[in-house]
């Protein structure tokens, strides 16, 4: 198995050349925001490990005078290790990497590039993965198969619909093998688990219960008083909504929507204080913990539509950027969150400025749906370049296509069992 | 109904009623030529309130008015600007919108007949009478200074009222039923089961929504209507609310291929005529007649009746057949009111939902696809156009004059309601777990940029193995579009007597 990575490098951006800056970055793309796969700069295609990439200017749009010189942010989601995937970058593509990196306050011509990447790299406070240990060349090589598979009943509908079902599958794992050894269908088997993966997996939730247990005497201690400076806070924090500029969401929607999945990129400034601060530190670190051990098949909670997300700390813990790729439009996306995970939304975001009233942290917030959407659309950036490694294809598809395979490897099923298997195909 | 008789003076009757027993219908789009004259036209056009219902009518007339046709009669800006964002920017106004809605290739904004630019309509009116009644009607409405204020974009014919849609089938079945009474109960635990109860301001802006929030409108100051003509917003006291009463009217001019969608699925089933009409079916998701094709369940279901046909018509929900064996996922009304719940079916009491939102209980692959319905819903008050013709009577005429649907319906919040149906359930092309297919009915068959096209429709069947239909044609083709606004009566007196 194969665990995936979340990179990013992060660093000032010189904003006296953004414009430039935003003129290379629209060249590297097909339709408004789409990455070329194949694009001279950075020919994301020809990554086989890269499942989403992105391109993106941090600036806090919420802040006005008071916002510090944006960032230039590159970030993604790869099988294996994060680091060794910033090696292989900077290998592949040195000089794409370097123009667009070069627009970056301190990054010079002669600058060591891996280097300069590794010290910019930014991990995630809390990362997502919609299924854990699934590969890019996994997902491609089941996406064929399902797509070869519903072919061949195309071409048989004459005659395989009068075949009982526990036939009609022994037609298909026949085809299968066949298309196989013709070297027209490729089911890679999953290879080992890095060394020691497993064992630090189970010694991290190990730790965190620990943590958790041996915390919890003062977490209970402290609750009382914790929650009344909460409360105190949700009182008096301010709400901050207005509507988004139409100009604004003019220019996010001509991004969105050209494929079933979209990408979603927010940063906005965390509230004053210690108090929300730890709140958040604690908060990520429970919900990572969550994401590392639970939410590993497919769902966050009830939400199957999000592939890859992460939040970041940045500015020494004053700001958060939010990243994440998610399947539909956006007001799906919002629509889903509000009405299946406002808790989880209200947890983290009711520590940042301006966001709509929560009572004890979990409590209204998103549930105030416009003034939530209004709040988010503000806060959203316009992605420059954004790579998806499979067009066309939603989380729920990618593990369908798992269990179809499943399905077609296993050696031997129940009638109901291979009813539902061809159900799916 | 228990609506307070303020309100029901001032709530425009179309939101009460598709008039069915005033069988003919002309809808007017219409620009303004003189705002002056336009003004003193609208402040005494006879507009028929909910109140008006109460009698028996001989002809109503209700007015709406798109985001142009308001600059044009002057409204401030501060007014303006209190709409919500899609009004703004109107059913066409940005590719993006087009891109979801399904607005590309022959159903592009740039091929409409209006709805665009300089066929933009400011105005639209909707007439309706018994058709003995309907010429005289018409004439009452255009009084003077009728010619001099508008010049008419268009005037869209309807075909007598006979509650069947082009194609055949029973029309108009299924509406949400708005709960005057309730207070809306925002809580998930109130919502373990579908319901066909939509709080009032799901229709109509100035009260709670299924949040228990006021949707946005424009609320003004006080120095904007000194007449305080308007009532006060009930969430801001201080501030004169324009929404109040009114609502968002979306229409969209559809034609419908009848002879193609009959040709396509007689030749797809080699001429039977009992398969061909079975097929139709399992694309509508009902029977011609209107018959659900799933059985009733169990209990009643909130806000369906008491009528026995609503009963007889409505008493399902999709909970027992996951799999779309009876009624295929991808069916139209399936697509257009999934009937969930806040929760997966089977998900009672607090443990239970507990477990279900922290995403601990175990779920199957395709539980929980798709979002909670009680926040996409719409009052649907479109009619048909055009020559009406059996399947039989299609079949035979190659080339038959047009038909098809002006579509109509009610929203508060376009952007929840309308588009998300028309973008994520009717339109898209993920529905419910389905790859590469859009509404078999009504929706167009582009594919996603370098994908394969989405003329594909897809049965499970009880053996095991999916019936498939690959190479759909299109059906239903958009001709034109527009959001207009439907005020509360105040508020078009109001609009009809401001002085910019």
């Amino acid at each position: 198995m194969t665990p995936q990575s979340a990179f990013m490098v992060c660093a000032t951006l010189d904003s006296t050349r953004r414009a430039e800056l935003e003129q290379l970055l629209t060249s590297m793309t097909s339709l408004p925001g789409q990455a070329d796969p194949a694009n001279a700069l950075i020919p994301f295609g020809a990554f086989e490990r890269l499942h989403f990439a992105r391109i993106v200017i941090l600036e806090d749009l919420a802040a006005g005078a008071e916002a510090p010189p944006p960032y230039l942010a590159f970030l993604g989601d790869c099988d294996g290790d994060g680091d060794a995937f910033l090696h292989e970058l900077a290998e592949r593509t040195p000089d794409g990497l370097r123009r667009v990196f070069g627009y970056c306050r301190d990054f010079q011509p002669g600058t060591n590039l891996l280097r300069w990447m590794q010290d910019h790299a930014t991990p995630p406070a809390t990362y997502y993965v919609n299924w854990v240990g699934r590969t890019v060349r996994q997902v491609r090589e089941e996406a064929a198969l399902r797509a070869a598979l519903v072919a061949y009943l195309r071409e048989h509908a004459a005659v395989l619909p009068q075949q009982p079902p526990r036939e009609i599958r022994a037609r298909l794992i026949a085809f299968v093998a066949a298309e196989r050894q013709a070297g027209r269908l490729s089911l890679t088997q999953p290879t080992s688990t890095p060394p020691g993966w497993q064992l630090r997996n189970i010694l991290h939730a190990a730790g965190v219960a620990l943590a958790l247990l041996a915390l919890a005497p003062f977490l209970l201690l402290g609750l009382p008083f914790y929650l009344i400076r909460l409360r105190q806070l949700e009182r008096s924090d301010a709400e901050i909504t207005p509507r988004p500029a139409a100009a604004h969401l003019a220019a996010l929607g001509a991004i969105e929507d050209h494929d079933v999945s979209n990408q979603f990129s927010a940063y906005g400034s965390i509230k004053p204080g210690r108090f929300r601060y730890w709140t958040l530190v604690f908060l990520l670190w429970v919900v990572n913990a969550t994401t590392r051990h639970i939410y590993t098949r497919g769902r966050l909670a009830r939400v199957p539509s999000i592939h890859f997300a992460r939040w970041v700390f940045l500015e020494g813990g004053r700001r958060l950027f939010f990243a994440s790729n998610y399947d539909g439009s956006l007001d799906s996306y919002m629509d889903d969150f509000i009405n299946k995970v406002a808790w989880g939304l209200n947890l983290v975001f009711s520590n940042g400025v301006g966001y709509p009233k929560t009572n004890f942290l979990i409590l209204g917030g998103a549930k105030d749906e416009q003034k939530f959407k209004y709040y988010i659309r503000r806060r959203q950036l316009v992605t420059s370049v954004w790579y998806k490694a499979y067009p066309g294809l939603t989380a729920y598809d990618l593990a369908r296509n798992s269990a179809i395979r499943a399905a077609i490897e296993a050696s031997a099923m129940t009638e109901a069992e291979t009813r539902r298997f061809l159900q799916m195909v | 109904m228990p609506t307070p008789a303020t309100d029901a003076a001032d709530i425009q009757g179309l939101v009460r009623s598709g008039y069915g027993q005033l069988t003919a219908a002309r809808f007017l789009l219409l620009r303004i030529a003189d705002t002056v004259a336009a003004r003193a036209w609208l402040e005494a056009a006879p507009v028929t309130s909910m109140a008006h219902l109460d009698t028996p009518q001989e002809g109503t007339l209700n007015i709406a008015l798109t985001c142009e046709g308001l600059r044009a009669l002057r409204l401030p800006e501060q007014a303006l600007g209190g709409f919500s964002a899609e009004f703004l920017s109107g059913m066409a106004g940005d590719e993006s919108r087009s891109r979801r809605l399904g607005d590309i290739g022959a159903n592009a904004p740039d091929r409409w007949r209006w709805g665009t630019a300089t066929h933009m309509p400011h105005l639209l009116l909707l007439l309706y009478a018994t058709p003995e009644r309907l010429q005289d009607w018409m004439r009452t409405v255009m009084a003077p200074p009728w010619d001099s204020a508008f010049t008419v974009l268009e005037l869209l014919q309807t075909a007598t009222l006979d509650q069947h849609e082009p194609f055949g089938f029973l029309d108009g079945v299924s509406q949400p039923t708005i709960d005057w009474t309730g207070k809306p109960d925002p809580a998930e635990s109130a919502h373990e089961t579908y319901s066909n109860l939509v709080a009032t301001g799901e229709m109509l802006l100035g009260y709670p929504n299924e949040y228990g929030k006021y949707t946005d409108r424009p609320l003004l100051d006080p120095a904007l209507d000194p007449a305080a003509l308007l009532p006060p917003a009930e969430d801001h006291p201080e501030r004169h609310d324009l929404g109040r009463n009114g609502c968002y009217l979306v229409f969209r001019q559809l034609q419908q291929d009848v002879g193609g969608f009959w040709r396509f699925l007689d030749n797809e089933v080699g001429g039977n005529a009992e398969a061909r009409t079975r097929l139709a079916e399992a694309i509508v998701g009902r029977q011609i007649s209107g018959a659900p094709l799933l059985p009733q369940t169990g209990g009643p279901i909130p806000g369906v009746g008491p009528d026995t046909d609503d009963i007889r018509q409505n008493s399902f929900t999709f909970d027992a057949d996951a799999d779309g064996l009876v009624c295929p996922l991808g069916a139209h009304i399936r697509r257009a009111n999934p009937r969930n719940a806040d929760l997966p079916p089977g998900t009672r009491g607090t443990l239970s939902r507990l477990l279900r939102d922290l995403g601990l209980v175990h779920q199957a692959l395709r539980d929980d696809l798709i979002s909670s319905t009680r926040f996409h819903r719409m009052l649907r008050r479109g009619r048909d156009y055009g020559v009406q013709m059996s399947p039989e009577a299609a079949l035979r005429a190659p080339a038959a004059a047009e038909a098809g649907l002006h579509f109509i319906c009610l929203n508060a919040n376009i952007s929840r309601q309308f588009e998300f149906v028309q973008g994520a359930w009717l339109a898209g092309i993920a529905f419910d777990g389905l790859t590469g297919e859009r509404d078999p009915l009504t929706a167009p068959r582009e594919g996603l940029p370098g994908g394969p096209p989405a003329g594909v429709f897809t049965m499970a069947q009880t053996s095991g193995l999916n019936r498939r239909i690959a190479g759909l044609p299109q059906f239903v083709t958009v001709r034109g579009g527009a959001y207009f606004f439907l005020p509360g009566l105040r508020a078009l007196r109001w609009i009809a007597g401001v002085h910019g």
